[in-house]
Order: structure tokens, then sequence, then C-alpha cells
């Protein structure tokens, strides 16, 4: 079984972050990491990949993203993935979801034109965009059914069934490979890569793409062609006091009970 | 959406301590970092109450991969070299670990290495399979009791004794001050199989055994309450007619003195590590609680005696560090470094004893609150400079080997 798993690097959440001058995200000049949601998804891949070690299933990290994007497929090569690939090209830089779901979508056929890709995975949203999307979006340009959202993930032979948790319901869905997979962040704790990890994905392979080697036109990816683009950014406003119920006369729950209600927490 | 983040703690990197070396070693420190950060800090306060780590850790840290770095794939470990383990060290301190943490978590690293030499001999290979591995997979706790009642750091002069009686040893005496002893599953022992306690005569007659807990006479006496380190267990042990197989003899009898003093300067560079770790954890800590803190209308460090005190404390991690660093990669490297980790090890406890002085004095009345990180810091560094060898000793060992003993 081939599994291709689509990891992003992102603008360490802790840290101090910011945009560049045209209002894309600057990620040369902060920190950067492989995004957590994602690593929920890499730990699944790995699972997959352990539970059913009868076979033979590979596990392909795969990402889009200036150099430094390389760090995430280390990350996840680290973390138990077998080989990684990654897609540079600087014409890709403030792509919109549209764009980036066509790189990976290349990417993942060119991927399967070597042998048949099997699964794709995803984590649930970016940690830094948070869009959620570009599963759906990979799905459909693949031609693939999405089953999104899961936090159990069970399979057998090319049956896969997962649990999803939604506000109202949770739903149980079928599905028969290939299959696009998103994963939550209930899906299991991501495992730490190991010494013996770390020392192994130093002699794993990674393969690099750039838009040509896909069959991608510049001008169909890249902030030209992006259908959104964020006109103004401003700082979050710093925390204020906020606001106090005094509890004199028993009223209190009922006070804090209305000031939820009225933010529609409750 | 409910990404799990990070708590936005500070970390040596982020005042500016560069814990860098290899990416693969990078890598690790922060592999370290974030098991720290989920699975330890959140409960740290709660083991320090408790007085002791839950056996659970020792699986998840084992499962992570942290427990068996350092040590070899042939008994179980996952390989590397000294920096790497202490590699391991600086990322857990980066990550909101403690001194009692590393003390009590890996309280393998003393107590398995004289075992794991010893593997080459087919009884030595048994031993571990019985310990070594099961250890390095987190399913068992050992401890190592050398320090009597009687004396600490003067290993000759040992006086619990082991008589042979068949094929087994009858062993007698009392041991103190052992890390994770109430916990133990087992204890690397030092015992006199012969020679004298007196002065001058006591190196040749010590031996290893390992005594596992439950043994019949083979009690814990008292667990011992501490200054800090307190989510370390410490306990008194107590042998009395103790029968304890031949076959968990470590290596030639006799031989222990040696083995001992061989894992002395591993000892002594991971305490050192623990020293500038936490040093460099607590200035990170001071030095953000300096910039948000405002006196007078401005923050803390704005005024020329906290941020001279920071660079000082800055300078004074920097070069413990270096030179830890650079003597554990000339160990690694084979070469004979006995008096150069005393020297390492004095000069990262003078800088943690000073930086989280330090720290707690910038913190002020908050610093000097239990549950303020850097008020337990301050307790636990306190011991780094009495165990595996106080400051005195070391400094008359380097004295002799360096040729300054007239």
């Amino acid at each position: 079984m081939n599994i291709v798993v689509c990891v992003k690097h992102v603008p360490d959440a802790t840290a101090d972050r910011k945009f560049e001058s045209d209002n894309t995200v600057d990620r040369e000049g902060v920190d950067g990491l492989l995004s957590e949601l994602d690593e929920y998804a890499v730990e699944q891949a790995l699972q997959l990949r352990e539970k059913r070690s009868d076979e033979e299933i590979s596990v392909t990290a795969l990402t889009v993203g200036p150099a430094k994007a390389a760090d995430a497929v280390r990350k996840a090569l680290q973390m138990g993935a077998d080989k990684g690939v990654h897609v540079s090209d600087d014409a890709i830089a403030g792509s919109d979801y549209l764009g980036t779901s066509l790189v990976l979508a290349k990417a993942i056929e060119k991927i399967g034109s070597e042998q048949k890709v099997d699964l794709v995975v995803f984590g649930m949203a970016s940690t830094d965009a948070s869009g959620g999307v570009v599963p759906a979006m990979v799905a459909e340009r693949l031609g693939l059914p999405q089953v999104t959202l899961a936090s159990v993930i069970e399979s057998q032979g090319d049956q896969v069934r997962i649990k999803r948790d939604g506000d109202t319901a949770t739903e149980v869905i079928g599905a028969t490979l290939p299959i696009v997979l998103s994963v939550t962040d209930q899906s299991g704790e991501a495992r730490y890569p190991s010494f013996k990890g770390i020392m192994a994905a130093k002699k794993k392979p990674v393969e690099s793409y750039s838009l040509s080697d896909l069959g991608v036109e510049a001008s169909e990816v890249g902030a030209e062609a992006a259908y959104s683009a964020v006109e103004e950014a401003t700082a979050r406003p710093p925390r204020t006091a906020g606001e106090i119920v005094t509890d004199e006369d028993g009223s209190g729950a009922t006070a804090l009970a209305e000031f939820l209600a009225s933010k529609k927490f409750i | 959406m409910s990404a799990s983040s990070t708590a936005a703690l500070p970390s040596a990197l982020s005042s500016g301590v560069v814990f860098t070396g290899t990416p693969e070693r990078d890598a690790l420190r922060e592999a370290a970092a974030a098991f720290t950060r989920r699975e330890v800090a959140p409960h740290l306060d709660a083991w320090e109450d408790a007085g002791a780590l839950p056996r659970e850790l020792h699986r998840a840290a084992a499962k992570a991969g942290l427990i068996g770095v350092g040590f070899a794939e042939e008994v179980g470990g996952d390989g590397g070299t000294l920096v790497d383990s202490l590699t391991v060290t600086e990322g857990i301190f980066d990550g909101g670990g403690s001194g009692g943490l590393i003390a009590s978590l890996f309280t393998h690293g003393i107590a398995l290495p004289h075992i794991a030499a010893a593997g080459h001999t087919p009884a030595g290979a048994d031993l571990v399979d019985r310990f070594v591995r099961p250890t390095l997979a987190g399913e068992l706790i050992g401890s190592l009791a050398i320090t009597e009642p009687d004396g600490g750091s003067d290993v000759a002069s040992i006086r619990t004794t082991a008589v042979r009686d068949g094929d087994h040893y009858v062993v007698n005496g009392a041991k103190t001050f052992i890390t994770s002893g109430t916990r133990a599953d087992f204890v690397t022992t030092a015992v006199r199989t012969g020679g004298s306690f007196e002065p001058g005569k006591g190196h040749g007659g010590v031996s290893l055994l390992v005594v596992e807990a439950g043994t019949p006479g083979f009690t814990v006496d008292r667990k011992l309450e501490k200054l800090g380190w307190h989510c370390s267990d410490t306990a008194q042990l107590s042998y009395v007619d103790v029968r304890v197989p031949v076959a968990n003899l470590v290596g030639e009898e006799g031989s222990g003195f040696v083995q001992i003093a061989q894992q002395f300067v591993v000892e002594r560079l991971g305490l050192a590590v623990q020293g500038y770790a936490a040093a460099a954890r607590a200035l990170a800590l001071a030095a953000t609680y300096a910039s948000e803190r405002q006196t007078f209308g401005k923050p803390l460090a704005t005024r020329q005696v906290i941020r001279h005190k920071l660079v000082e404390m800055r300078r004074q991690v920097e070069v413990a560090r270096t030179y830890t660093h650079a003597v554990a990669a000339r160990h690694d490297a084979g070469e004979q470094v006995i008096a150069e980790a005393c020297l390492a090890k004095e000069t990262a406890v003078k800088t943690a004893e000073h930086v989280c002085h330090e720290a707690v004095q910038i913190f002020g009345g908050a610093g000097y609150m239990r549950g303020s990180e850097v008020e337990r810091h301050y307790r636990d560094v306190r011991l780094l400079g009495i165990g595996g060898g106080a400051n005195e000793v070391l400094a008359d060992l380097s004295a002799r080997l360096l040729g300054y003993a007239g």
C-alpha cells in the first residue's frame, strides 16, 4: 500500500508571527515547524503501517513550500515516514487554497505514476491559515472520495471505516480505497521522534519537485492566480480587563449565564 | 477547531542561550522538550507533592525513545554517545523539567552502566537480559547504592559486607541517600567481598551485586525527606542476611571500585549538564519576567542593575555549557578526562547556584513562593555540589591529577 501524508511547515504559533509587506505570511523571518495538526496525520499513517505489518506499506511525506519547509518533511521522516517529497518553486509563493491544492494533487499524481497511491492523509487544518478545505479540494482534483475529520480510523483490506464527531451527532463512515482522509486532533497523540528515528531519517530519500516537474504553469499558482488575497491585517488588540460578575444576592449564576448567552457561548 | 498549542513558556532558546549541535541533536533536544512539555510539566507540581514519579512515566519516556539514549543497541539501548544523552537532559530542562525529574527518571543512567559494560560474558549477558533491557524498556526501575550511613564519597571504605556461601553471597549492611530506592525493582549495590574498610586498604575488596526487591532481608528502612529534588524518591536501605545469587555479581569479584570509578566521569558530566541547563532555564524565566514586570512605571529590565545581572547569568551559562560539551566530546573520543570532568562539574555547580540565586532575586517575593519554577530550581541545584562527588572531594582529586598536590 502506498500512503502519502501531506504536511505543512508553519510559523511557530508561540513565536511572534508577522506578515510580509504584501500581506502574505512571513515564512522566513520566524521559526517554523511541522504543523501540529499534521503530526496527527503522520501518526495515523504510521499506525496503519504498524497495524498491517504483514503488508508492504510505504509512507511518503509530501510538502509544498520554500526551502525551510523541508524541515516539516524531515520531522515526518524522524517520526517514521519512509521517504519525502518537497515541492518548491518561487512561483508558488502567495498561492491560495486552490493553488496549493493544485500543486499537491499534481505531486500526488506524480508519486502515483511510480506506484499507485491508495491513501492520502491530511491533518484537519493547518495551524497558520486554519482553512481546513485543502483535503476536500485535493480529493476533488484527484477524483477520489473524501473522508474527512476522522477521530477513529479502522481499515481492513481496501475498506476503511472512520468515526467523525460532529457537534450534534457522531457519524460512522465507510469507504473503499483509494481515498483522501483527514484526521482530527482527537485521533491519538502523535509520537515523538526517537533518537533512532532521528538518526535513521538522515539516510531516507527526499525528492525535490519544481512546478515544471509537475506540469504546472507558473501562471496557475501564486499570488497572481489567487482568488482570494489578504487586503489588510490588524494586530490583535491587547487583552482588556474583562467583566467581573459579582454575586451578592445569589443572582451571580443568572448574570453569568446571560453574559455567556450574549456572547453566544451558550 | 482545537489545535492544542504548547504553552508559551520561555525556553533557554528564547533567552538567547543557544543549545545547538548537529541537526540531529537539535531534533533530539526538541523531541525531549516536547515530551516534557506534554507529559511532564503539567504534572510536575503534583509529583513534587507526592514525592515520587509514577511508573507510567518511565514507560512513556521509554516509548518516546528517551530512556535508551547513550546505551548500546546490543543491550537494548538506542545507541548514541555521552553528548547525545546530555542533549536529552538539555531538552528536558528546556521543556520545563527539573533536576529531581532527571535524577529519578534517569536513575538507570547510574544503575545500569556497570551491568551493561560487563555484558560480554555469558553471566554478564544474563544480567543484561534480566535487568538492562527491561529497564531501558521502561518496565523496571533500578538504583545504584554506594553511599552508607558512615561514608559517602569514600567508596573504598564501604562496610556493607557480602560473604560467599555456596552459590550465594550473604549481604549485611545499610545504604543511604539512594535515589529511586523506594521504587527500585533492583539495586546495583556496592559490597565488600574482601579487603578492609580501613583507609588505604579497601579498593580491592569492593564488588557490585544486583539485589532484587523482595529478596528476604532486603528492605526500605525509610523514605528520606529532602531540601529539593522532591519528585525524586530517596531511600535508606537495609540488608540483613540477604542471600543474593552469585550470578548477580557484576563483573569480576573485587573489581567494583574500578567499575564505579569508571562511571564517575559520566555521572559528573551529567550533573554538570543539570547545572547549566537548570541555570539556562532559570535565566530564561528571569529574563522574561524582567521584561514584563513593571516597577516604578518601567519594566525591570530597563534597570541597569537588573540587566547587568542577566548578562552575568548568561555569561556563566554559556561558559559552563561550552566547557562541559568540550569535555564530554573528549570523553566520547576516548580520552581520559577525570580531572576535566571535575572542573566542568565545579564550573556548572557555581553557575547553577549563582544563576538560580539571581533568578529568585529578580522574581522577588514571587520567586520565594512555593510553586514558582525558579524557587524549585533554587532548591534543586543545591544538591549538585554534593552528589556525584562533593566539590571539596573533587577539588582534591583534581589537585592530585593535575600535579598540584605538592
